[in-house]
């Protein structure tokens, strides 16, 4: 039995399968359509994160599942003092599969050290949330055809951001890939990624302008930078305006440029730029779907076979 | 000059940086042993200037030195068996370290679970680095 805790527990060739799985599944839903008829998905979310569990619940349904669960922790018996340990020892007798959510960093690991089912990390704290690193990945495999020569720009905060972390270290394992680090001093990406990246002799830059790097990006990556990640106001103010991506900016970026967002969106990206079509992070909210499906089959051991 | 007997069967832990010898006897749960230990602080050292030194009279099997290694692997264990030195104790650091620090991250889940163990793995072997299994946080002294 398998789970998922980081996206790196997959080794490259597995991503490959599942990413395969995923783009069958987006283009032959109806092939997988009970393929999950009488299992049972638990969401066990311990704070609220209404995307994640609906995206979550959705693929479940997809499949032909059912879903059942809990959105927050006061609803649980955490609020009662039970551990972790203890939750899923009851919830391996109601369910099939366990996605959890939970703002301790660790905690969906405890939780597959004592499940008899599949658990699957649906984000820790500032941890791990290693579905949305699969969405990422399934994303720019379906839009730009590869995971492998391709320069990317990550914009924002890339201090704190945990998916820009985890992205990173996804894509080290790909071939010529190279990286635009766009952000503010105070949100420079931490030490010890750019010490990994250094040893491994992976291309990086760092600059402050959003603008400066456009014209040489195959993806951009953007995430929100938060007034109060800031030391002072004034700076924040002189900022911010860097890091909000408008049509002004589009114009100087290649024709077939992505533009990601792990969502929500505040205002890094004005609405004008919605209806471009390099624009894909309403299409990554869709794949997130996709790719869940995959890992729900992948991890039950669910093969569904071509009809007949 | 103070003199300490000699042991029969046990340990010389020698070359201990000074200062550091109560923290092995606790890390080593020495406290928890039936049995003759010598603490000796700030002992004139050619190489270290100062050092502190631990003799335990103890079953050689009895303790688990692996933490030796995590705490300062440059300390000497002499194994000590009928008053002689019979061997000498490379120290390797352990791929695990479990209950003996603690995960001062207050986001990691080992903060509220019950009973959890606290466990770092050993991540970067030139580097000495340990993470907590759960959060992959640093271990800093």
């Amino acid at each position: 039995m398998r789970h998922l805790m980081n996206p790196l527990d997959f080794t490259v060739e597995e991503l490959d399968s599942l990413f395969d799985l995923a783009t069958d599944i987006e283009h032959n839903m109806e092939k997988y359509a009970y393929a999950c008829q009488g299992k049972k998905l638990a969401t066990c979310f311990y704070e609220p994160s209404t995307r994640t569990r609906l995206s979550f619940e959705s693929a479940m349904l997809n499949l032909g599942g059912s879903v059942i669960g809990f959105s927050d922790a006061g609803s649980s018996s955490a609020s009662k003092g039970e551990s972790v340990s203890d939750t899923i020892r009851v919830i391996s007798c109601f369910a099939d599969i366990c996605a959890m959510r939970h703002p301790k960093e660790g905690a969906p690991m405890v939780a597959a050290s004592k499940s008899s089912i599949p658990v699957i990390n649906a984000g820790d704290g500032g941890h791990q949330h290693p579905t949305q690193t699969l969405t990422d990945l399934l994303t720019i495999r379906s839009l730009s055809g590869k995971l492998e020569n391709f320069t990317i720009g990550l914009c924002g905060d890339l201090k704190f951001g945990r998916t820009v972390h985890s992205l990173i270290n996804a894509l080290v394992r790909y071939p010529n890939i190279r990286f635009i680090f766009i952000s503010p001093e105070e949100l420079k990406v931490p030490d010890y990624i750019i010490e990994m990246l250094k040893e491994k002799d992976i291309p990086f830059e760092e600059v402050i302008r959003l603008e400066d790097s456009m014209p040489h990006l195959d993806l951009l990556y953007m995430t929100r930078v938060q007034r109060e990640r800031f030391f002072n106001e004034e700076d924040y103010i002189r900022l911010k305006d860097f890091y909000i991506l408008n049509k002004e900016k589009m114009n100087l970026a290649k024709e077939h440029m992505l533009v990601l967002h792990p969502l929500p969106r505040v205002n890094e990206i004005s609405v004008d730029v919605d209806e471009d079509p390099r624009a894909a992070y309403f299409k990554q909210v869709q794949y997130g779907v996709y790719v869940r499906m995959a890992l729900i089959l992948t991890l039950l051991e669910i093969q569904v076979d071509e009809e007949e | 000059m103070l003199n300490v007997g000699k042991i029969e069967e046990g340990f010389v832990l020698d070359h201990i940086e000074a200062g550091k010898s109560l923290s092995i006897y606790h890390h080593l749960q020495l406290d928890k042993l039936d049995c003759t230990v010598a603490i000796i602080k700030n002992a004139k050292s050619n190489k270290m200037g100062k050092k502190d030194i631990l003799k335990v009279e103890c079953d050689i099997d009895t303790l688990n030195l692996d933490v030796l290694a995590f705490i300062d692997h440059n300390i000497t264990v002499n194994v000590i068996k009928d008053g002689d030195i019979v061997d000498k104790k490379e120290l390797i650091l352990p791929k695990e370290i479990r209950n003996i620090i603690r995960c001062r991250n207050p986001r990691c889940i080992t903060s509220i679970e019950q009973e959890l163990p606290h466990i770092f793995v050993l991540t970067d072997e030139q580097k000495e680095i340990y993470r907590c299994k759960y959060c992959e946080e640093k271990y800093d002294e």
